[in-house]
């Protein structure tokens, strides 16, 4: 085989060596260290040794499965959520947002000008007992006296909700642009009612944005510890405050990586059958945009 | 396929092992591939990181050896906790106290406000500590137990020279001088004391609060705030059910576990830091509470009360250590024994409001008061005589110092106070 025939057959794998040194560096290597950490025994004092003590996945599971459950609930929630709130707001900035499409996209991106902290414990400011929101809806007893929101599931899943909503929208409204509208036309006069055209022709198109936004927000959501610690309460922790404990506070890291690795299963195995019940075709059109 | 190697290119002998039916080609690649996987596995072990810890003597023979060449340099790099230091009224950048010191000793002073929490700042120097590197502090504040006592032992503190240590002999409060989490005063030296106690709103409450057992009263159910670690939550849970937490055992905590989950219905949240604004809004009524808090609190316009409950309650110090690796070990030390000169603790004790390690501070705050006018006067009568900065005698004696744990109490500790906070 002749040098030039070789290298010109390995361009490709050179193109692409940046971007696999990367996921290696930045992904592989810290997975199986974690991975690693998470069957060691000891203590900080005196030292981790790798004992393939696989029985902490064992303990982590007895021990948090609440809080993981929980987890994916509350994020399986706001993702529902962010959808309903997201795909009308993003449908509308495409087809009806005209000339000012950009300055509506910048609205929607302007909270995040501001930390994602300060917005949050914003929230516990507005919606705090005597805060601006119950204090008036009290006095015109519309709600009782020990009426709270803060605290309470509905307050960690609408921080969610409202913290990730930007992520569902973007997708959808780029999947919405792109669909051409001589498309639309061709329903009109294949005599397709609005509404016939927006089931069968808008909506199957944008289903890859879809996919996108609900990827996007799923998986932060299910993982996040902000919002439950700012607005939850006593019954609301979730995985992600389990996992900060374990690390900073117990510096139990074995537990810590093996609870990590029990989420990130868990929300793999929900993104591939999510990506095989909408089709893998859809999952490749994502990839390719 | 032309490019395939085929079996043509490799030695007979190794054709032979590889395509042998006792063991298949793709079978040695496994077995290779899960040996290779497992010895990474065990490559990745995060070895001892037991660093010299002494005590007593040998301590002191090293610390000898370290304190002897060292030089002033003229600068020390303070890592504190916020609000934690006087300030200039006019420019809260700007502490009377460090000034003074610079002015006395030519020492610059680079004061951080950087620790939050014990727990994260522990996570954010441990792993320069553990590469043997410096932190870039010199000086650090952290409170005793847990993150104390694994500084310790992990050998990540400098032993102090206790040669240079004149005023705080001189002057310290027998509270903090020889303390049980640091026998000897080999590795802090105290910056501030407090209790972990209740803090209330009396306008809300409507009556006042004296004891542990008043935050199960079902009249507060929603409106009780506790903290959520695993420090002072047990700890004045102990002191709740009538035990002293140092001398506790397995079955104190257990029950003590108990009564913190007879308590739970009635908590609106287990906090970290967050109690006092809640507790001031009124989301909550009552609450677990430092000290301090309460007090700083009420001076901007709240109005609650700190009680020490009839059962009890917890004592904590945040000690001054230095790190290893320390680049201004000496400024550090000339620093800390600073603070003990009792005008110094008075201004100290007159902003931060919680047990100043000096009780002497206390004549040079009345000399203060009477001097000062109209409001100044006021307030300063107020510290002088509050029992949360001077307690009495009759305090003392129900405050309790924390369970100090060995690693296998810990666990068992735990399990079982963190699925009360955690769940």
């Amino acid at each position: 085989m002749s040098r030039s025939r070789l290298s010109a057959r390995l361009a490709p794998y050179y193109l692409v060596l940046p971007g696999w040194l990367w996921l290696a560096l930045f992904f592989v290597v810290p997975t199986f260290v974690m991975l690693s950490v998470s069957t060691q025994t000891g203590d900080i004092v005196s030292g981790f040794k790798q004992t393939f003590h696989w029985h902490t996945y064992v303990e982590a599971w007895d021990a948090y499965h609440v809080q993981l459950v929980r987890s994916l609930v509350y994020g399986l929630v706001a993702t529902l959520l962010c959808l309903v709130i997201g795909y009308p707001v993003a449908y509308w900035i495409a087809f009806r947002g005209g000339a000012h499409k950009s300055s509506l996209l910048f609205l929607l991106l302007l909270p995040f000008f501001v930390s994602f902290v300060i917005r949050t414990q914003s929230w516990n400011f507005m919606l705090s007992d005597n805060g601006i929101v119950l204090s008036p809806l009290r006095h015109l007893g519309l709600i009782g006296s020990r009426f709270h929101v803060l605290q309470t599931p509905y307050a960690v899943i609408g921080g969610l909700t409202y913290n990730f909503l930007p992520f569902m929208v973007l997708p959808i409204y780029v999947a919405l642009e792109r669909v051409d509208r001589a498309l639309l036309e061709a329903s009109a006069d294949l005599y397709a009612s609005s509404r016939e055209a927006f089931r069968k022709v808008v909506f199957p198109l944008s289903l890859p944005g879809v996919f996108a936004g609900v990827l996007l927000t799923f998986v932060p959501a299910a993982a996040d510890y902000v919002n439950a610690s700012i607005l939850g309460g006593a019954k609301t922790t979730m995985i992600g405050n389990i996992i900060q404990t374990q690390y900073f506070t117990n510096l139990d890291y074995p537990m810590a990586a093996a609870l990590s690795f029990i989420l990130m299963a868990l929300l793999l195995v929900g993104v591939f059958a999510y990506a095989r019940a909408l089709g893998t075709e859809d999952v490749f059109e994502v990839n390719a945009r | 396929m032309p490019d395939v190697p085929t079996h043509d290119d490799l030695p007979a002998d190794i054709l032979r092992g590889l395509t042998s039916p006792r063991m298949s080609r793709r079978s040695v690649l496994q077995l290779g591939g899960a040996s290779a996987l497992a010895m990474a596995l065990a490559a990745c072990g995060v070895s001892s990181k037991k660093g010299a810890t002494a005590t007593g003597t040998s301590a002191s023979a090293q610390a000898k050896q370290f304190w002897a060449d060292k030089k002033q340099t003229g600068t020390l790099d303070f890592a504190n906790w916020p609000l934690y230091i006087d300030v200039n009224p006019k420019n809260k950048n700007d502490h009377p106290s460090i000034d003074e010191f610079t002015k006395q000793t030519g020492i610059k002073v680079k004061y951080s406000e950087v620790i939050q929490e014990n727990a994260s700042f522990f996570g954010k120097i441990q792993p320069e500590l553990a590469a043997g590197q410096s932190t870039g502090y010199d000086l650090m504040v952290i409170t005793n137990g847990t993150y104390l006592d694994k500084l310790r032992e992990l050998g990540y503190l400098i032993a102090l020279d206790q040669s240079r240590m004149t005023n705080f002999y001189k002057y310290a409060s027998p509270l903090v001088k020889n303390p049980s989490y640091d026998r000897g005063n080999v590795y802090s030296m105290a910056w501030q004391s407090g209790m972990t106690g209740i803090g209330y709103d009396p306008k809300r409450t409507g009556r006042p609060i004296t004891s542990w057992a008043d935050l199960m009263d079902p009249a507060f159910k929603g409106k009780v705030g506790m903290f959520g670690d695993t420090q002072d939550l047990p700890n004045s849970a102990l002191t709740a059910i009538g035990v002293n937490p140092e001398t506790s055992t397995e079955a104190d905590w257990k029950k003590a576990a108990d009564w913190l989950k007879k308590q739970r219905p009635q908590v609106r949240k287990y906090y970290e830091q967050d109690y006092i604004d809640p507790l001031s809004k009124g989301d909550i009524w009552v609450s677990m509470a430092w000290s301090g808090d309460i007090f700083q609190a009420n001076a901007s316009g709240a109005s609650l009360k700190f009680v020490v409950p009839k059962e009890g309650a917890v004592l904590w110090t945040d000690n001054m250590c230095i790190p290893q690796h320390a680049a201004h070990p000496v400024d550090a030390m000339t620093y800390m024994d600073f603070v003990y000169k009792p005008e110094i603790a008075a201004m100290l004790a007159e902003y931060i409001n919680y047990i100043t390690p000096v009780p002497a501070a206390r004549a040079v705050m009345r000399h203060d008061a009477a001097k000062a006018t109209g409001d100044d006067k006021a307030s300063l009568d107020e510290l002088v005589s509050s029992p949360l900065i001077f307690p009495s005698p009759s305090d003392f004696s129900r405050l309790h110092r924390y369970r100090v744990l060995t690693a296998e109490e810990e666990k068992t500790w735990n399990s079982l106070f963190e699925p009360i906070y955690q769940s």
